[in-house]
């Protein structure tokens, strides 16, 4: 799914196009970072946030900032939100000097850790103070690296949504559905990586390249701004005669589109589509047909560009943005039965051979079993929670209630006022 | 439907007790309670009967003591009533006095009341009561008897009370199964007021408040008059049951618990301190501290008050209240409790004493009977009026025997 090289004259065309700056922040933010670092992001500023020396040492970044007091002895932040907030909070007017002269910043972190859930929503409240739009690309730890990791990383993610103006976050959790029994450790947090990755990509090039149907920056600006909500976003890669019907497959069994679900309670989407001087219109319509059927209430905004070397393939970058009130948060494990199709990079065949179109049954068959998919999924999500604890109303249990302004007058009176006993 | 007998009997169906008192009323007016008699009742939650069966064994049970002790037979009741259902509110009738020489004659003040009365309720519910306050004469406050004064415009107010039909007759029906007449049904707040104030603190304003078992009812007299009345189906057994389910314990021990270590305010001495129970082996089971104890009970409490306050604050009626407030009722005897409500209520708070009325010692002293001793006394100013043929215990009478005719 990942594409070579770039075309040389990207840098020169950057100057035209907003200023990009990427900030890796935390341990696995700079990592990430160094993986992005590549010749096709040379117009953006890239900038290590770490509070680690060592971490910091490693990285390729060409701004590297070292966040450090006396207070934690060369040592970190030892895992603790507070400390990296504290230390941002003293460090803002670097971290804002920084982000200076950005059109948009773009922050990458894995929260869970002291810095990353610590630092990042400083920095975009910094970034957001400069007027840059701010987009973080954040992952959330598995399950198993326990509770008050997954506590921590939650808080940071609310704090970075009420600052920053779009967050597309990848529960580390989803990638399971990627990986298999033999998956190194290494390569599921390569796959992780690289699906975070992925995304800065897309956002990257939506913005650097030019398009025959362009999204501005404005476009992006729409989508995201004062959303203050989690953005889902996609990154597919097809290729071959039927690609623009694998890569619609491939979107609608994203795991970080849960399974198109995402795409039906967006309320805005934006698609971008870039392909070869082969690319068709019918593929685009094709592509655009089977996505405007799962997203009917939202807004759509669409982009395509030709990229050279794009020969014979087709990628398509989705952002689907939701108002925060539209739904409750999903929980990072969802259960779900169903079974995703071949994700894993394709060879492809590079054949520049015209596309045959889907019979009708095909059509009908696919569209069908994506919209039940869809409606199950939408179903699922209405189920709400049960209040916790239950008091027992004793003696009165089964007679009348006493209602007095809508408070249960038999529940005792201490419970009520929240009085604690002790 | 009144015999000639002048033993009167007031009945309360309570929540947590069922009990008949039995008054003698001399020539003279004077009352005398001669008989007493209760049970514990089983059948009842909140002031309404949820088990006929169960209430119906009780209330035999009380009418069979208060007879023997009376030695009298019982073949009429005044019956008190109560439950959430019961709502209490002013109302004004008008009326133009069209006789030629504008003199308010009988059949005025008749008229006036009977407007006064045409309340549009809930189809479901009929009226318990409707007190007559003060009559107007061409907007002329604060007349008693306007009979005989020169008018043109004739106005009254009344406080009515109302419950639910189908409720109410439950408890009509019940007794009527034992062959006994009910007289008329009272609403219980008003029959412990009845019981409670004398005429002079009636007149100063007074807030009665009735803990009961299952419900607390309070009504408040503003210049001789009811202006006020409530009912919260809160209770005693409230407390017992918070008690169970704070303290973990079964509902029969909280009851137990209650009246040993019970208390309206925190007691310092109190804080900390356990209280452990034994099983038969004298082997302890459960120790359970005697400050949460309070502390649950007091905030109980402290929110009856509240509501109480509330509820007044709303009518406008805490300026009027200057001799103070009166609590009865099972209620009244929880320790400190007279402590706890003059905060809260920001009124002297006294216990009430049944006064003006002569007989049973034990029966008097204790402030649970004030209803069935005010039910009574209700009663007697009912015979009273009837020997001095008033209108309006006839107007009173026409509007409760309506309802009892359709049970």
């Amino acid at each position: 799914m990942k594409t070579k090289s770039e075309t040389p004259g990207a840098t020169s065309e950057v100057a035209t196009k907003p200023a990009v700056k990427i900030f890796g922040v935390g341990g696995a933010g700079v990592a990430l970072l160094d993986a992005l670092n590549e010749e096709e992001f040379a117009g953006a500023g890239v900038a290590a946030i770490n509070t680690d020396a060592a971490s910091l040492s490693a990285s390729s970044a060409t701004v590297k900032i070292h966040l450090e007091t006396k207070l934690l002895r060369g040592l970190g932040t030892g895992g603790d939100p507070e400390r990296g907030r504290a230390l941002a909070e003293e460090q803002f007017s670097t971290l804002k000097s920084a982000c200076d002269g950005a059109n948009v910043v773009l922050i990458i972190a894995g929260l869970g850790g002291g810095a990353g859930s610590g630092i990042s929503p400083v920095l975009a409240r910094a970034a957001k103070e400069t007027g840059a739009l701010v987009l973080a690309f954040v992952t959330l730890p598995f399950v198993c690296e326990g509770n008050r990791r997954q506590q921590q990383a939650q808080q940071g993610l609310e704090q970075l949504k009420s600052v920053a103006d779009g967050v597309i976050c990848l529960p580390n959790q989803k990638t399971f559905k990627l990986i298999d029994d033999n998956t190194s450790v290494l390569d599921t947090f390569r796959i992780t990586g690289g699906l975070l990755v992925e995304g800065v990509r897309g956002v990257w090039r939506l913005l650097t390249r030019p398009g025959l149907i362009q999204i501005h920056f404005d476009d992006l600006c729409v989508l995201v701004r004062d959303r203050h909500s989690e953005s889902a976003f996609a990154f597919v890669e097809a290729s071959g005669p039927a690609r623009s019907r694998e890569a619609v497959e491939k979107l609608l069994a994203h795991p970080l589109l849960d399974e198109g679900r995402a795409l039906a309670e967006a309320d805005a989407v934006l698609v971008s589509l870039m392909g070869g001087k082969d690319l068709t219109m019918a593929d685009v319509n094709r592509v655009m047909e089977q996505i405007g059927r799962y997203c009917e209430r939202a807004q759509i905004i669409m982009g395509a560009a030709v990229d050279a070397e794009m020969k014979g393939r087709l990628s398509v970058t989705i952002i689907a943005g939701r108002n925060a009130t539209a739904r409750a948060e999903t929980p990072p494990d969802l259960p779900d039965s169903v079974a995703s199709p071949e994700t894993t990079p394709r060879s492809g065949n590079r054949q520049n051979s015209p596309m045959p179109s889907l019979s009708m049954e095909q059509r009908e068959h696919l569209t069908a079993r994506h919209s039940g998919r869809a409606r199950r999924a939408v179903n699922k999500l209405l189920q709400t929670q049960l209040p916790l604890a239950i008091v027992s109303k004793g003696r009165f249990d089964k007679s009348e209630p006493t209602i007095h302004k809508g408070e249960d007058l038999d529940i005792p009176t201490y419970v009520r006022r929240g009085v604690s006993l002790n | 439907m009144f015999d000639d007998s002048n033993i009167i009997v007031g009945l309360e169906i309570g929540t947590s007790k069922v009990c008949a008192v039995v008054g003698e009323q001399a020539a003279d007016g004077t009352l005398n309670i001669i008989g007493l008699g209760q049970a514990r009742s089983r059948g009842v939650r909140k002031g309404e009967i949820v088990d006929p069966k169960q209430a119906e064994e009780d209330v035999r049970n009380a009418v069979v003591e208060a007879e023997s002790m009376a030695g009298a037979e019982i073949s009429n009741v005044y019956l008190g009533v109560t439950g959430g259902h019961i709502r209490g509110f002013n109302n004004r009738g008008v009326h133009p006095v069209v006789s030629a020489d504008r003199e308010i004659s009988d059949d005025d003040v008749q008229d006036v009341v009977k407007n006064a009365k045409a309340i549009n309720l809930p189809a479901e519910n009929n009226v318990v009561h409707a007190i007559r306050q003060h009559f107007f004469v061409d907007g002329q406050d604060g007349i008693t008897n306007p009979v005989g004064m020169l008018g043109s415009r004739l106005e009254v107010d009344v406080h009515v009370v109302h419950g639910n039909t189908n409720r109410l007759q439950n408890a009509i029906r019940l007794v009527k199964g034992f062959q006994i007449q009910v007289n008329e049904i009272v609403f219980n707040g008003l029959a412990a007021s009845l019981a409670l104030l004398s005429n002079e603190q009636k007149e100063l304003g007074a807030l009665v408040i009735d803990i009961g078992g299952g419900t607390t009812d309070y009504v408040v007299y503003v210049g001789g008059v009811i202006k006020h009345t409530g009912v919260l189906a809160i209770g005693g057994d409230h407390v017992s049951n918070d008690l169970a389910y704070g303290l973990k314990v079964p509902l029969s021990r909280a009851e137990k618990l209650k009246l040993e270590h019970g208390s309206a305010v925190v007691d310092e001495a109190a804080q900390g301190r356990a209280v452990t129970f034994t099983n038969e082996l004298g082997l302890p089971i459960k120790t359970i501290n005697v400050g949460h104890l309070q502390r649950i009970m007091s905030l109980r409490l402290e929110e009856i008050f509240q509501l109480i306050a509330q509820d007044l604050e709303q009518a406008g009626l805490f300026d009027y209240l200057r001799a103070g407030a009166f609590l009865t009722g099972g209620g009244a005897r929880i320790p400190h409790i007279a402590k706890l409500a003059p905060p809260i209520l920001q009124l002297p708070v006294s216990i009430g004493q049944t006064n003006s009325i002569s007989g049973l010692k034990s029966a008097l002293d204790q402030p649970e009977f004030a209803a069935a001793i005010g039910l009574v006394r209700f009663g007697s100013f009912k015979n009273r009026k009837r020997d001095g043929k008033s209108s309006l215990a006839q107007g009173i009478k026409g509007a409760i025997s309506s309802l009892l005719r359709r049970s």
